[in-house]
């Protein structure tokens, strides 16, 4: 079997944002990059479905982006994947999320995988359409927002996470695609020795120009802070004083406290 | 200009949030026609046409021939836009139809723009403005971003019909945990969110629950972590709360989050990030490390 994992690298979501030269995205000085949460859960669950079967299958972690995506393989990598594909691509973030589906799936195309897990989002696009338009591609079965996941005999069972706290439960055959959702797993923290032996692992490089097939759909015309809605008091300071001030407000604004 | 509105149903029923669809196309000055996967029990208010596939046939969830009813009813009416919610259903079904129609995709929009659509990226903390190149184009709208409207009147039907089968098979439904505890009546509610850092920091915020006399809420991620029981849950997923007074510690405010307390009567957020997305929503927002304010406010409270 043959497992295919695409990650994404991220800033931190407490990062301060600020728009870059041509203000369509956010510049990336000072931020500081880690692996799309969601996609830790689509990492994860490739390895434990390696465990289930004994190990044969054979994982590929796969991610799009500039050199500082190589850190997003390798922790992929150190978690238990096998072998790690780097789309290099400076530009990355300002292709559409067709462009990036698209790319993937030129690559997946040739190697025939048997199962394809992605993160449900990235947290700084959110658009929700990568995993769904790479299985679309590649005329893969695909199930989106999943939080249970079993596998036996080239058959998938997922549940899907709807609202309210439903479940919806979705059998389908391989090959096929599943997007992952928070609460999936508990996605594992890479040891020492699989730190090293990581470093072992080939990563391939391939230039986003041999896979690149597709004009964009979109076009990105600006990138801005929400203007402030809320009207809110905001306290500063030193803690006492803050406590302080709440306190006062509480007392002022709600029968709360009496 | 012309809308495609896709609605949705579950479990028979037509989803409220439908009507948020006519809010977008109204705001938009948009001629409106709807496909619904349903069934002739269960259809909206609206006096315009209404593209019925049945869902005994169809299935509420079977995306490969949704996809293909969809297209059919494009093929009909020629739309600028096919739009759906951004919700389990929209996310999943929205980018196939795109595929499967060429067409560009404009997720989870919060507003018009001039030029294109508004949409919030960054863990909504940061907006972005996309235009679609070419049409028609696929949009998912954010939940609560357009006053739902009832245009009223009765629909005029019109049969549409695929031929196949969908790959996935759907088994069912499966209804949400029970509650643990009913936070709907909770006249205050402190929730804990992943700034709390860990579960051995939780009695913190029960200690504060118990000195404002209320109970204890949590975001999905502490649920998610296991240090909270998933009763607690506040949110789309979870309860939908309007205490009094909600106490937010730490939780940074995914729109999921907010969306489920953001009726509450007075809401303070306690929050290391000025930025984060619940000072949107928050009538205080103390710029605060959770771990040092909240065990302070409460000895002060206790006094």
């Amino acid at each position: 079997m043959k497992i295919l994992v695409c990650v994404k690298q991220v800033p931190d979501m407490e990062s301060r944002f600020r728009p870059d030269a041509a203000g369509v995205w956010y510049a990336e000085t000072d931020l500081a990059f880690r692996v799309n949460e969601y996609d830790e859960y689509a990492i994860e669950q490739g390895i434990l479905l390696k465990e289930q079967l004994g190990g044969e299958p054979e994982i590929t972690v796969l991610s799009v982006g500039p050199d500082r995506v190589v850190e997003a393989i390798k922790k992929g990598l150190s978690m238990g994947g096998d072998r790690g594909v780097h789309v290099q691509d400076p530009a990355a973030h300002l292709k559409d999320p067709f462009q990036i589906a698209s790319i993937i799936a030129t690559y997946a195309k040739a190697e025939a995988f048997d199962l394809i897990f992605t993160g449900m989002q990235s947290l700084d696009r959110g658009s929700t359409q990568v995993g769904v338009t790479v299985a679309e591609a590649l005329g893969y079965a695909c199930a989106t927002t999943v939080i249970g996941f079993e596998y036996a005999d080239g058959t998938v069972t997922v549940k899907r996470e709807l609202e309210g706290g439903v479940k919806g439960t979705v059998r389908l055959k391989t090959p096929a695609l599943v997007t992952c959702q928070l609460g999936l797993n508990q996605p594992r923290y890479p040891t020492l020795p699989n730190i090293m032996k990581a470093k072992k692992k080939e990563i391939r490089v391939i230039p986003v120009a041999e896979l690149l097939q597709q004009q964009a759909r979109l076009v990105m015309a600006d990138f801005h802070a929400p203007a402030r809605k809320g009207t809110g008091v905001v306290l500063e300071g030193e803690v006492g004083d803050q406590v302080d001030r709440l306190i006062g407000i509480l007392k002022d604004k709600t029968a709360v406290l009496r | 200009m012309k809308t495609l509105l896709i609605g949705e149903c579950r479990n028979g029923k037509l989803l409220d949030h439908t009507y948020e669809l006519f809010g977008f196309a109204s705001q938009l000055g948009a001629e409106t026609v709807m496909l619904l996967v349903g069934s002739e029990g269960a259809l909206p208010s609206f006096g315009g046409t209404v593209y019925l596939a049945d869902a005994g046939k169809y299935g509420e969830y079977n995306p490969d021939l949704h996809k293909r009813l969809v297209q059919a009813a494009v093929e009909r009416e020629k739309p600028d836009y096919v739009v759906f919610m951004h919700t389990s259903y929209g996310w999943d079904l929205a980018p196939r139809v795109a595929a499967l129609l060429q067409a560009p995709q404009v997720s989870e929009v919060v507003a018009l723009a001039e030029g294109g659509f508004e949409r919030p990226c960054c863990s909504q903390k940061m907006r972005q403005i996309v235009k679609p190149d070419g049409a028609p184009a696929v949009l998912t709208l954010q939940g609560g971003a357009f006053p739902a409207q009832i245009p009223g009147g009765t629909a005029q039907l019109q049969q549409v019909d695929v031929e196949g089968e969908g790959r996935l098979e759907f088994l069912g439904y499966e209804a949400a945990a029970r509650k643990g505890v009913d936070l709907a009546k909770a006249e205050v509610i402190v929730s804990a969110g992943r700034g709390v850092g860990k579960k051995e920091n939780l009695p913190v915020i029960a200690e504060l629950a118990k000195v404002l006399g209320g109970e204890v809420g949590a975001s999905r991620p502490v649920v998610d972590s296991g240090w909270m029981d998933p009763g607690s849950q506040v949110g789309v997923t979870g309860q939908t709360v309007s205490p009094k007074l909600y106490v937010a510690c730490g939780i940074s405010g995914a729109i999921q989050h907010l969306a489920g307390m953001k009726k509450s009567g007075f809401i303070v957020a306690i929050n290391k990030d000025r930025d984060a997305p619940i000072g949107e929503v928050a009538d205080v927002l103390v710029v605060a490390d959770v771990m040092q304010f909240v065990p302070a406010l409460t000895a002060k409270l206790s006094k």
